[in-house]
């Protein structure tokens, strides 16, 4: 019986270190793997294909989970349907399709960094796409630079990953200085009679750097931020910052972080009835599955990228002196649908976005070569079913996006009594007005 | 505000007083120290969040089946990795929990991978005057009571929980007197985890986790034990309602005439250095007697 125990034990501690350095070693298979090229293209072959390797992380694992894997379906719904519409054609008749190589990232920096890493030198990507959050992209935005690869970021709003110095860094979303501030102007169109605002935030890059932003242009609008605090990243029990929110005497909540602490505040919020009349959260309230919440998720504001409501067509890019590009909104929504079975959200279509801005580059420059690459997406200003793209070419903001804007929605009963996402900012964009105070 | 944080506070310090219990349990009885006690609660957790989504049971009928499984699970952690080094130094008990642990934890990666899961399960909320209480929270202070009871009852009431206590003052004069020793033994560390799972599956009807989610409630659980005393679970639960009110209470101190608002982050620190006092001017805890 003894024995029996021991060889239990061993088996045990052995099956142990198995799983445990397979959790840790082996790349973790991508949502819809296809084999990776081994060997880069060093040369364009004139009128032959070449393929594109395009490395990236995807949060498999961890809190960003949710988010990033939209992302990445957006980006491989966009290199799939590039790849099958026969790949880009450039003047001398060469093929470019694509290719890509993903790990699980964890949602942490540390594997970010190994990963990218990995991915700029031994796998040899020809170009990056950065993993979703901020706080990662920080990470990897330094290894593609420091490696000399273009690294096309979404997911990634903080500003002050662009204010280092970079030149290979080019961000798709609208900067985290700007997500905020929407919800600010909003706010006094509802009830311009509320004064106390209280911003209670992740205490992480992205999130620090939106409500600072907020705080900024609130205060500047004569509104006061009664409460001001950050919460750590792991946090569960929001009850000590509900209570100070009421002790603050609090009219609005602006802040949270991002999905899974911004359901958590969301759902506790609702459930101590506190009496909030307008509640704005980062990057939660936009996610499909925020719904999930039910009756919690009444009434929430989210800023977002990007709606499958969003009108964004060649019409309207006409109107407003811009170059076309790319499917109009509703084509992408019915194509991510069929091919996942799930709505699209704001990061499955940055994902797609940032397809579209290599697809692009690699039209203007009529080249793969990096440096040619680079200057395209220097020059570039087009709009497409996500919005505006252009980026900054000053030395001091280099890659930071500063034609894409951010659209407000608010989980609403329709009729039916289900619950709808509706576009109720700016007034000029909005599908339904919006619900205040909070039911 | 002070009122309604410190009820908060205290709701949710009887869920960590049952956590704490498991752990001076099994400290007391057999002074092992329990390194798997976190992801034991992890996996509290996750009986819950199976039964719920997967059997649409209610959570709280699932613990019936979660307590059942944490003695079982402990019963038998205690005679695969335990009973042989139980008589060995201290660090053997230590490094034999931990690699429990190590291998809970990697298993439950490979299984359930580390992303966060809830139990969508909201009973609403009761008011009474300005304070509002979550049902999810006061019923799990009910069950972590009724918990606490039926353990007193059982380790005064009963043969098996008679032994327990007699093999804690004496384990040899225990075997003498034909207590069968290593059974109590694999008994006690089976209530201890069964203890660390049911406070598992309460915490998983108000919080998310994740399979590493119980790391934190063991830290909370040794800061309980020094508090409350070790191998007294009664001062356990009292260690874990004052820990329990200090989370609800320090953060609104700033409400209080003079006193500067104080950031929520502040928490852990006040905490441990309560830890690192009781640890210098009253090692045997509050509840402890001094021997």
């Amino acid at each position: 019986m003894k024995k029996l125990a021991y060889w239990i034990l061993v088996l045990g501690l052995l099956a142990g270190l198995i799983v445990g350095c397979g959790a840790t070693e082996e790349p973790a298979p991508a949502p819809e793997p296809t084999e990776a090229v081994e060997e880069p293209v060093a040369e364009e072959p004139v009128g032959e294909e070449v393929t594109m390797v395009i490395g990236f992380t995807t949060s498999q694992t961890g809190k960003y989970n949710v988010s990033s894997l939209r992302q990445v379906n957006g980006f491989l719904l966009w290199m799939n349907e590039v790849n099958d519409a026969g790949g880009v054609q450039l003047s001398d008749g060469t093929v470019v399709k694509f290719d890509y190589k993903t790990y699980d990232d964890e949602s942490t920096t540390e594997r970010v960094q190994e990963l990218y890493t990995r991915l700029a030198t031994e796998d040899n990507a020809d170009l990056l796409i950065s993993p979703y959050s901020s706080g990662l992209t920080a990470a990897a935005s330094l290894i593609a630079e420091q490696y000399g690869k273009i690294i096309i970021t979404t997911g990634a709003a903080s500003d002050s990953n662009y204010m280092e110095g970079y030149t290979r860094v080019f961000q798709a979303y609208t900067p985290s200085s700007r997500y905020l501030t929407g919800a600010v102007d909003m706010l006094a169109h509802v009830d311009p009679d509320v004064k106390k605002v209280a911003f209670v935030y992740e205490n992480d890059k992205f999130s620090t750097d939106v409500v600072n932003a907020a705080k900024e242009y609130a205060t500047g609008k004569g509104y006061d931020v009664v409460l001001f605090e950050g919460y750590d990243s792991e946090t569960k029990d929001f009850g000590p910052f509900i209570n100070k929110i009421l002790d603050a005497g609090a009219e609005a909540i602006m802040g949270g972080g991002h999905f899974q602490d911004g359901s958590t505040f969301a759902r506790q919020v609702y459930e101590k009835e506190v009496g909030i009349n307008y509640f704005a959260l980062l990057v939660a309230p936009p996610e499909p599955d925020f719904a999930d919440l039910g009756d919690a998720a009444v009434g929430v504001i989210g800023p977002s990228q990007w709606e499958p409501l969003a009108e964004f067509t060649p019409e309207s890019a006409a109107e407003a002196g811009l170059e076309w590009f790319g499917v109009l909104g509703a084509d992408f929504v019915s194509a991510y649908e069929a091919a996942y079975d799930e709505e699209p959200s704001y990061h499955s279509m940055g994902g797609y976005a940032a397809g579209q801005i290599l697809q692009k580059a690699i039209i203007d420059a009529d080249s793969t070569d990096p440096e040619a690459l680079k200057a395209a997406m220097d020059a570039m200003e087009m709009l497409t079913a996500y919005g505006h793209i252009k980026f900054d070419t000053s030395a001091e903001a280099h890659g930071l996006q500063i034609g894409h804007s951010m659209v407000y929605i608010q989980w609403q009963k329709d009729d039916a009594g289900n619950l709808a996402k509706q576009v109720v900012w700016p007034l000029e964009g909005k599908t339904a007005d919006p619900i205040y105070p909070l039911p | 505000m002070l009122i309604p944080s410190l009820i908060d506070g205290l709701l949710l310090g009887f869920v960590y007083g049952i956590a704490a219990m498991g752990l001076s349990l099994i400290w007391g009885v057999m002074d092992v120290i329990n390194l798997s006690h976190g992801p034991i609660i992890a996996l509290g957790m996750f009986g819950i969040y199976l039964a719920f989504n997967g059997l649409g049971m209610n959570p709280y009928l699932t613990l019936l089946l979660v307590m059942a499984g944490g003695l079982l699970l402990g019963i038998v952690i205690y005679g695969v990795a335990v009973q042989r080094v139980i008589d060995a130094p201290h660090l053997s008990t230590l490094l034999a929990t931990f690699a429990v642990n190590m291998i809970i934890i990697g298993i439950g990666t490979a299984v359930f991978t580390t992303s966060p899961r809830n139990v969508d399960f909201s009973l609403g909320s009761i008011s009474l005057g300005n304070v509002s209480l979550t049902w999810t929270r006061i019923l799990a202070a009910v069950a972590a009571g009724g918990v606490t009871a039926l353990l007193y009852l059982f380790l005064h009431r009963t043969q098996p929980g008679k032994a327990i206590r007699a093999v804690t003052d004496n384990r040899a004069a225990a075997e003498l007197m034909g207590i069968p020793t290593n059974w109590i033994l694999a008994l006690s560390f089976g209530l201890g985890t069964m203890l660390a799972a049911v406070s598992g599956g309460l915490i998983a009807t108000f919080f998310p986790f994740t399979i590493l989610a119980g790391g934190s409630y063991e830290v909370k659980s040794f800061v309980i034990c020094v508090l409350g005393g070790l191998g007294n679970p009664l001062g356990a639960l009292i260690g874990g309602l004052l820990l329990g009110a200090l989370e609800g209470v320090i953060p609104v101190l700033g409400s209080l005439p003079g006193i500067p608002n104080i950031e929520t982050s502040w928490v852990p620190v006040v905490e441990f250095v309560l830890f690192v006092l009781i640890l210098l001017v009253r090692p045997q805890g509050l509840l402890g007697s001094e021997s």
